[in-house]
């Protein structure tokens, strides 16, 4: 009862001083130490000397891991409206349509330079 | 625990969801209904600094693709003699850390700011921008290591001469945004420190009333700078 009525009070209070994003702090230390230890993985990728697929995998994996926390919490894209939300991540991913064109330009590149410049060292 | 939604039009009217998308865009009036104009203009900005800091990275990928000469393991490159033994990438995944720092201390100044606590929304300001010139200070000790050891735009030492300008270019590039971001958070502490929000006092880049929403639009600002390094580090350094 009375922590519904403080509830309501505080409400009333943030109504008349700022609107924003208000959330507890426990869950910006919780996305903080997990930042942490996901840089922490991606090091350790690194350090243990893992290769092939499998770093691409694990490294691929932490990133996009690590920059979902940030958008989502840090820069509170989790508590916007989707309209604001699909006008910002949307254009980013059409980027990828861009790195597929360039990935095969590149093989062509170094297709043409391999077969009329001989084999690289 | 449930956070009441706010929105500065007339709350509960306005639908949610793909339909909510709609309204929004087709309304008469904003289309980020919970977003001020200088957060939306905040998110706009960053999102043409995502496409040049993309063209960066999509253009570094294609030199790397497509070069016959081996690429420099920047594992080695980047390594570090530390107790008699080279550390691999160990300055890189310190400055990693001091920016990840950085970050959680931002978004609790952005949390204190909503709190009207001044002195903490300040510290943590600070704090921020002391973590924020570290990383500069380290990269650019990493430059001077790199220069010294005979590395420039054009060539390097360990092969692939684009290895050089794309370093230059992707992590220069980067620096300068850690370093206006941490003039602005100078300034924007400052303001929190003097009470300018308390008051609503005019000022900065328009002579609008000041509001600790600044204090979130420049932290918009600075996570974006953290989350531009989460891909250089993948790509750039343990690719």
């Amino acid at each position: 009862m009375s922590e519904t009525t403080a509830h309501a009070q505080n409400q009333t209070v943030h109504a008349q001083i700022d609107t924003g994003q208000q959330h507890p702090i426990r869950l910006y230390l919780f996305v903080w130490g997990l930042l942490f230890v996901l840089s922490a993985f991606s090091y350790m990728v690194d350090y243990l000397g893992v290769q092939g697929y499998l770093r691409w995998t694990l490294i691929l994996v932490f990133m996009m891991l690590k920059a979902g926390l940030i958008v989502a919490v840090f820069m509170h894209m989790a508590w916007e409206r989707l309209a604001l939300v699909y006008a910002i991540l949307l254009p980013p991913l059409l980027v990828l349509v861009f790195v597929a064109l360039m990935v095969s330009e590149a093989d062509y590149t170094i297709f043409t330079r391999l077969a009329f410049f001989g084999a690289a060292p | 625990m449930a956070h009441p939604v706010q929105t500065h039009g007339e709350p509960g009217l306005s639908p949610v969801g793909l339909r909510g998308v709609a309204a929004d865009f087709s309304s008469d009036q904003r289309a980020f209904k919970t977003a001020s104009w200088g957060k939306a203009m905040m998110w706009i900005f960053l999102l043409s600094d995502t496409f040049v800091f993309g063209c960066f990275l999509i253009a570094y990928m294609t030199a790397r693709m497509s070069t016959p000469v081996a690429w420099p393991n920047p594992s080695e490159v980047f390594a570090l003699h530390i107790g008699g033994q080279n550390v691999p990438l160990i300055l890189i995944a310190i400055m990693t850390f001091v920016l990840i720092s950085s970050s959680g201390t931002m978004a609790m100044a952005v949390n204190f700011g909503y709190r009207r606590d001044r002195r903490m929304t300040a510290m943590l300001m600070l704090l921020t921008a002391l973590l924020g010139a570290g990383f500069v200070g380290m990269q650019a000790f990493e430059w001077t290591k790199l220069i010294t050891e005979g590395v420039r735009p054009w060539e390097n030492p360990w092969g692939a001469a684009q290895f050089g300008s794309t370093f230059f270019m992707i992590t220069g590039f980067h620096g300068t945004h850690v370093t206006i971001g941490v003039i602005f958070l100078l300034i924007v502490a400052h303001k929190v420190w003097r009470g300018d929000f308390d008051v609503e006092r005019r000022g900065f880049f328009t002579s609008r009333k000041g509001r600790y929403e600044a204090v979130e639009i420049m932290g918009l600002y600075w996570h974006f700078v953290d989350l531009v390094w989460v891909f250089i580090f993948a790509f750039f350094y343990l690719w």
